[in-house]
């Protein structure tokens, strides 16, 4: 259901097609069991004077998707045309920029800015021109001669963007370029590039953008594709109806977000029907797709439901705002709600996040308690956790090596996530008394109080 | 104990890991009682007949050679709790005790066997003990400078908010000592005792055959055998020798590196830096047995009880010092002045008696020509490691098992396989000034491997993307993007290579197959003869020289190039 596209199909545009990716996969193979899909069935294309966001979650594939455009990734199946002809490689005309600027420490600004002409072979005197012009359009002027470790984020980042803008590529890839910066650098470096693009002063056609940020996102861009995770395809496709410059505050562009807001939560349901109303708790499979859980820990789920209880939410509240009055990033906010989704605490419903009774319960109650309700709450949604505790029960001495587990979750996840999806439900069971864990032998085990 | 703890204590049930362990246990006890009945008898009359080149004898022979490197791990490990520990704590006496630790380090350690020799067997006359005493205390000069100088840097470097934190608690100095800074120092303690046990196992090796001037022994060990085979010109005995001695080192590396580095890892104080490796075999074992187990944990408990004792004042404790510190630092600068005047006079005066300008200039040439050949062996090493180094390193599977085979290789005693070179070289008369130069490096190359590697692995990937994108490609890749990420390892790795190079001239200057004799010019080989010869004057001399030199070139090349690689070549 998520494939269908939300809008209809947006209207051709004037541009020349730059890239065309046709049906791409990533697959990682995996010793054990099945591949691991990281992306699966992605068609988009970009063309000439827009600029396009990628939008989804950390670990949905976006920045992956980006490694195969810039030919820095070949991709499992499928293909990428690039300016009519097939991709091989990392092709000229392809610029990237990169999270984590990625400037090489030794080089100095102009050095680092001239190493993408210095691989080309242009002479000396030439380079030391479009060096310096493309350090004086993106602000740098002056900064020559320093090092990147003399400069502040933003800075660094400009770096990044000269150096890619300064061999005029046709298509600048940028990989979550704001996202290592403070909000107030983030903010002014964003804007200089929309002016400088809707001056048309830089020699760019088109620019492709992975983000996590969906003001960002509504602010920069002319087209967004939404990616849904595991595995990573674009879910909905939507044309941003503004011009340049863009108002954060404007009734529209707040409805805009608000709309993209409501289309991410839409998801299906985590935990089945069976798994709900499975009488016998000792022979639950684990499902195929038990759910990657982020690096959660319990007293931010806890503060985060008596925030949602509170005066002036009283248990429900519209996303953005939540995001806004916790200080809290979509990246992190999406996890805390579908964990609390997961546990039976909230529910998530078109851009708004409501607690459950049991939720309300859970806040209103003393800490034994709520480690009881959390406990039954775990047993009850979590299949993971009901096969660990059946099988801590059936085991005389009470004690599992977590290894097992592991390699059971990375039928359906990465061993990354495998990893971090046993930590995260060790920290909430300990919390609510249900096993515990032996770091130093790797070992699942109930202690006198967890029996 | 309380009786309250009884009845837990006999629930434990011995199991089969537990039969092993101790099994295990009772054999080392055996091996350990019978090698030290043999270290109190007296020196038998023909020192040739002890060794026998019959590969049977050769276990024992390796269980005597490893209890040495033991004993004198235990004696650096004393001499670090202690040397280092006074030197960190007391202003005044870090003054004296590191500057002299930095000069002792520079020694070629060979060189120490002419006066330790002539001082241990004069303690104990006629008795084996003497010349063991020697060979342990050689092995445990290899080890203790490196280490105590890794204790005192982690005692200075101890984070001040948990010593503020400690001093809240009101812990008195041995507490403090035991809870917090032990524990900090031991990761990096254990990294350079590793490093250390690696250097020692070539000195063991060499000591073993103990000619000085007329005295000659031949301690029971694989060393000795080696050189009862050169001497016999046995070249199977060698390959014998050098299959044991793999053997050690193979168990050395299951049975305590690996499980030690990873019990250490546990008191890592920055997350993410260690490499997350499955734990070894043994301490997964151990961790099996009941019984074991169950003693481990008493005795780590009394260890821990023993770390709590309230030693030493309370931080809330009213100080007064009886004597103004301005005054006691004006007294102990004086007292340092005099002595170093006194000791400076009197090298002046030994000096200037027993040794010509001529000999000394001499001396000092020889000096260059072993540096030039460390040098060319060190870029030679270089040109070789570097590109494959980097290779092995940018995959991380390649590099997890080149670490491990570096590490391993490291730790072989290169001189094992020495005769080897020689025979080559007596069969095909080559020169032996250019021939015998490789033998330095052959075992401290793995230094250079080992850095380049981790270099390599740990090169930050975006960056890897970031030239891949922009096309950078050939020797502009080399010159911009690799080799600048890899220098700081790159300076590390060849500075401890150099370092084992200079100690190694001693061993590999001069060489033997049955009664020839080759030799190449330098100042390790005037180390060697004047050695065998008992010239302690010689000795010393040149002793002196290849600490001046060594010194010299830390001070002026490889300091200032790490300083400078540290502020241009780091990823922040």
């Amino acid at each position: 259901m998520m494939q269908q596209p939300d809008t209809a199909p947006p209207p051709p545009k004037s541009g020349t097609e730059l890239v065309r990716i046709i049906n791409c996969r990533q697959a990682y193979h995996k010793e054990s069991a099945t591949d691991l899909v990281v992306l699966d069935g992605v068609n988009l294309s970009i063309r000439s004077g827009e600029i396009v966001g990628l939008l989804g979650r950390s670990g949905s594939g976006k920045s992956t998707l980006l490694r195969i455009i810039a030919g820095l990734l070949p991709p499992t199946a499928g293909e990428v045309i690039w300016k009519g002809k097939k991709l091989e490689g990392p092709a000229d005309g392809i610029s990237m920029v990169f999270q984590s600027f990625a400037l090489f420490p030794w080089l100095t600004v102009q050095k680092n800015v001239e190493l993408g002409l210095e691989a080309k072979g242009v002479p000396m005197a030439e380079r030391h021109k479009l060096a310096e012009d493309a350090i004086g359009l993106i602000g740098l002027g002056g900064y020559e001669n320093a090092y990147p470790k003399e400069l502040s984020g933003g800075m660094r980042q400009r770096v990044g963007l000269a150096r890619a803008l300064v061999v005029h590529p046709d298509l600048l890839l940028m990989d979550e370029p704001f996202s290592a910066l403070d909000v107030l650098t983030a903010e002014n470096l964003r804007t200089d590039l929309v002016e400088l693009w809707a001056e048309k002063k830089l020699p760019i056609q088109s620019i492709l953008l992975v983000t996590h940020n969906i003001e960002e996102a509504v602010l920069m861009c002319d087209r967004i594709l939404i990616f849904s995770s595991n595995p990573g395809r674009v879910a909905y496709e939507l044309q941003v109806p503004f011009e340049h410059p863009r108002n954060r505050e404007d009734a529209a562009f707040r409805q805009f977000v608000d709309r993209i807001y409501a289309l991410m939560t839409r998801r299906a349901p985590v935990v089945s029907e069976a798994d709900m109303t499975d009488p016998d708790m000792k022979h639950v499979q684990i499902t195929a797709d038990a759910v990657a859980l982020p690096a959660l820990p319990i007293n931010t789920i806890v503060g985060m439901m008596e925030t949602l209880a509170a005066d002036p939410l009283h248990g429900r509240a519209d996303l953005p705002l939540l995001a806004s009055r916790l200080q809290l990033e979509l990246d992190d906010l999406f996890p805390l709600g579908e964990s609390l989704q997961l546990l039976g605490f909230a529910e998530l419903e078109d851009g708004d996040i409501m607690l459950t009774p049991e939720g309300m319960r859970f806040v209103q109650s003393e800490h034994d308690t709520r480690k009881n309700i959390l406990w039954h709450s775990m047993l009850h949604n979590i299949p993971m956790v009901r096969t660990i505790r059946a099988v801590l029960d059936e085991r005389p001495n009470h004690r599992a090596s977590a290894e097992r587990f592991r390699d059971e979750l990375e039928d359906s996840m990465s061993p990354d996530y495998a990893r971090q999806t046993l930590q995260t439900l060790i920290g909430w069971a300990r919390y609510a008394e249900l096993f515990d864990f032996d770091e130093e032998a790797d070992q699942l085990f109930l202690d006198d109080e967890t029996e | 104990m309380t009786d309250g703890s009884l009845p837990g204590n006999l629930r434990v049930r011995p199991n089969v890991p537990d039969l092993l362990g101790l099994l295990a246990i009772m054999a080392g006890a055996v091996i350990v009682a019978t090698a030290g009945r043999h270290m109190l008898v007296p020196i038998p009359a023909s020192e040739a007949g002890t060794i026998h080149l019959n590969p049977a004898w050769l276990p024992a022979y390796a269980v005597r050679t490893t209890l040495r490197m033991f004993a004198a791990l235990a004696a650096s490990l004393v001499f670090t709790f202690t040397y280092a520990v006074w030197a960190a704590k007391s202003r005044r006496a870090g003054q004296v005790l590191i500057p002299l630790l930095d000069i002792l380090q520079s020694v070629p350690i060979l060189g120490f066997l002419t006066f330790t020799v002539v001082f241990f067997l004069g303690l104990f006359p006629g008795r084996m003990m003497g010349a063991e005493l020697a060979a342990i205390f050689t092995i445990f000069t290899s080890q203790a400078w490196n280490m105590a100088f890794a204790m005192y840097q982690a005692l200075r470097t101890v984070p001040p908010d948990l010593e503020e934190a400690a001093l809240c608690f009101g812990l008195t100095p041995w507490q403090r000592f035991w809870r917090l800074e032990v524990p900090f120092a031991i990761p990096s303690l254990v990294w350079n005792t590793m490093i250390s046990m690696s250097g020692g196992w070539f000195m063991v090796v060499y000591s073993e055959t103990i000619t000085v001037g007329n005295t000659d022994i031949a301690l029971p060990g694989i060393g000795s055998y080696v050189g009862v085979a050169i001497e016999q010109r046995n070249i199977w005995a060698i390959f014998y020798a050098i299959a044991a001695m793999l053997a050690v080192i193979l168990a050395y590396d299951q049975l305590l590196f690996r499980p030690v580095v990873a019990w250490s890892a546990r008191f890592q104080t920055d997350e993410g830096t260690t490499l997350a490796a499955p734990d070894p075999w043994v301490l997964t074992l151990l961790r099996r047995t009941h019984l074991l187990r169950q003693a481990c944990l008493r005795l780590g408990g009394m260890m821990t009880r023993i770390g709590w004792l309230p030693l030493g004042p309370r931080p809330s404790a009213p100080r007064r010092p009886l004597v103004p510190s301005r005054l006691l630092d004006s007294a102990w600068i004086a007292a340092l002045a005099v002595c170093a005047i006194t000791i400076g006079w009197k090298t002046w005066a030994y000096a200037s008696t027993h040794y010509t300008a001529g000999q000394m200039l001499h001396v000092t040439m020889l000096g260059g020509v072993t540096l030039a050949r460390v040098m060319v062996t060190v870029i030679v090493a270089s040109l070789i490691w570097v590109p494959l180094g980097i290779w092995l390193g940018l995959s991380p599977r390649r590099a997890r098992r080149a670490q491990m085979a570096a590490q391993f290789m490291a730790a072989f005693p290169a001189n094992l396989f020495f005769p080897l070179v020689v025979v080559v070289i007596v069969r095909w008369h080559l020169n032996s000034n250019i021939w015998l130069t490789p033998l330095m490096l052959l075992g401290t190359q793995w230094y250079i491997l080992f850095n380049i590697v981790a270099g390599a692995s740990s090169y930050p990937g975006d960056l890897l993307e970031a030239a891949k994108n922009f096309h950078v490609r050939g020797w502009l890749w080399w010159r911009r993007v690799m080799l600048p990420g890899i220098t700081p390892y790159f300076i590390t790795g060849a500075l401890t290579a150099s370092g084992g190079a200079w100690n190694a001239a001693i061993a590999t200057e001069v060489a033997s197959w049955g009664d020839t004799t080759l030799s190449a010019n330098g100042l390790g080989a005037y180390i060697a003869h004047a050695t065998v010869a008992g010239a302690t004057d010689q000795v010393g001399l040149g002793m002196a020289i290849m600490a001046a030199f060594v010194l010299l070139l830390n001070r002026a090349l490889w300091r200032p190039l790490s300083n400078y690689a540290a502020r241009h070549y780091t990823f922040d």
